[in-house]
């Protein structure tokens, strides 16, 4: 009996597998290899060793900054709202809208979302215009400017914020309200409260959240590039325009590029990850 | 206590504001297609043109190809490894949770290179053949979300008395699956099936990289070459994505009425 099962068993995972060796894992492996192979198949660690010239490594840098920048201040901005209607003694009733409208935005990401943020802070866009008209005030010529790296983390920062809320709501729930009372029992204020207990206890979460946010826009591609065009030289569009034309004249080096995305985006999920984990140990 | 309340109001007033000027920015702009006047100017010129038609109708039907080859690969998929396979259930999750892990760019950039006309399976060398190709990268692409819907809905039932149930009464695995655990997890997958569609209908990168005429790389073209038709566009994508969700909601919603009754 066991020996005519089994092979059964494993028969079932076959069309997953087929899928996600095929159209994940294969070309995935395919960019990876590619990065440590010369142009006539050998093995070379020259292409990565190539990254570190000044346009690639600028580039490199500005998308750290940006998803440094974007997940911080996402964090922050999404911690504060969600805290606000989990704890901060605000009618039940908006907590429903927060988090649909959440769930919407977090997916409100790519082009539609540049378009937006042209249309509102663009230089004819309804911020704008209005704080000339109103207040007198042209930001364009006070600095700002959509397409630059203030621009494009405001940007960014309407998908960030509301996935941080997504994500951290649990989390506040997760804080029993005994700890709270103990806590006031023992004479804490809730300042101390805050600094003793309940940020120790979110800190895996808010620190794995931060990677999660860093991963989430550093892929990101649609949004800045129809912001901004090429002009905005991050690693995401510098590897769209090799893609398009090879404009780093040696495939390989386009192989290194993305397997430089996937070794951050990596290693912030694989924060992640490991937060959670430690994270769960109090959610209990 | 009082400052507590006056903080959480500040802050939720912030929040509002920042979300909703955008959104107000946007919808304002494409009323001022027209000098001087609102109007819906711009929503006729987009609706009037037949590219917006072309790619808006191939990103739907991308969707609902994408929805139906995910449902096809999850649903058993998950079902199996609940039944037979717990202890694949890390690795499985792991896989699925991939498509977040990997830059989508860095996907298709594989793709690109692995499946162009030189290789064993030239699946870009001809029109239908990138079509296949891009619409597995999106059902790639929404792997994550589907298969969290699927294994979320399935922990509510128990597959195991299910099946032997099933089995018992003498139905093949086809039927257990589309007449048993399908009906039983319909909320799951729709609530997968709306995401996907809201995913590829607005996507940009795989759609453009391929080169093929989605709805994506269409409103990006728009953007590049007209005024007032792209903040048109974004309210017509954003109110998708907002039936998406409301649609979410809404199956979700009445499955908890049903599971009420019972």
């Amino acid at each position: 009996m066991q020996s005519r099962k089994l092979p059964l068993t494993w028969v079932g995972m076959v069309p997953f597998t087929l899928f996600a060796l095929l159209f994940l894992i294969a070309p995935t492996m395919y960019i990876v290899v590619g990065a440590f192979r010369t142009s006539d198949g050998g093995f070379t660690l020259s292409n990565l060793v190539n990254l570190f010239q000044p346009t690639i490594l600028a580039s490199y840098w500005i998308s750290i900054k940006i998803s440094l920048a974007t997940a911080l201040v996402g964090c922050l901005i999404g911690f504060a709202l969600a805290a606000a209607v989990t704890l901060g003694g605000l009618p039940n009733w908006l907590r429903g809208p927060v988090m649909t409208f959440s769930g919407v935005a977090s997916n409100f990401a790519g082009v539609p979302l540049a378009f937006a943020f042209l249309a509102t802070l663009g230089r004819l866009g309804l911020v704008t215009v209005l704080l000339k008209s109103w207040f007198g005030f042209n930001i364009y010529s006070h600095g700002f400017n959509l397409l630059s790296f203030f621009g494009l983390t405001l940007t960014y920062l309407f998908f960030q914020i509301p996935l941080m809320v997504l994500i951290i709501t649990p989390a506040l729930d997760g804080l029993k309200r005994e700890w709270k009372e103990a806590a006031s029992i023992l004479g804490a204020t809730g300042f101390q409260y805050w600094r003793i207990v309940a940020l120790p206890i979110l800190w895996p979460s808010l620190l794995g959240t931060l990677a999660l946010l860093f991963a989430n826009s550093f892929g990101a591609v649609a949004t800045a590039y129809a912001l901004t065009g090429s002009s905005m030289s991050i690693v995401p569009i510098m590897l769209y325009a090799q893609i398009r034309g090879d404009v780093l004249q040696d495939p390989h080096l386009g192989y290194a590029l993305a397997f430089g995305m996937i070794v951050i985006t990596g290693l912030a999920n694989l924060a992640y990850v490991w937060l959670r984990v430690r994270s769960e140990r109090w959610m209990r | 206590m009082k400052s507590k309340k006056l903080w959480s109001w500040l802050a939720l007033a912030f929040g509002a504001l920042y979300f909703a000027l955008p959104l107000l920015g946007t919808l304002e702009f494409s009323l001022r297609a027209r000098r001087g006047v609102y109007s819906l100017d711009a929503y006729r010129s987009v609706l009037a043109d037949p590219q917006f038609r072309e790619t808006f109708s191939y990103s739907v039907v991308m969707a609902i190809f994408t929805i139906l080859v995910g449902a096809l690969i999850v649903v058993p998929t998950a079902y199996w490894v609940r039944l037979k396979l717990p202890h694949w259930r890390p690795v499985v999750e792991f896989i699925t949770l991939l498509p977040l892990v990997i830059p989508p760019i860095v996907i298709v950039f594989g793709y690109i290179r692995l499946y162009n006309t030189s290789s064993i399976l030239p699946l870009t060398g001809t029109t239908t053949g990138t079509n296949l190709l891009l619409m597995l990268g999106y059902a790639t692409l929404s792997l994550p979300y589907m298969y969290r819907a699927v294994d979320t809905g399935l922990r509510t039932i128990d597959v195991g008395t299910l099946t032997e149930a099933a089995q018992s009464l003498g139905a093949g695995w086809s039927t257990i699956l589309a007449r048993v655990i399908l009906p039983n997890v319909l909320v799951a997958v729709l609530s997968g099936a709306f995401i996907t569609f809201a995913i590829v209908i607005g996507e940009f990168v795989l759609a453009s990289l391929l080169n093929r005429p989605a709805f994506g790389p269409y409103m990006q073209l728009t953007g590049a070459n007209k005024a007032y038709e792209p903040a048109a566009l974004a309210v017509i994508a954003f109110s998708i994505t907002w039936i998406c969700m409301g649609l979410i909601q809404l199956v979700t919603r009445f499955s908890k009425h049903t599971n009420a009754k019972r």
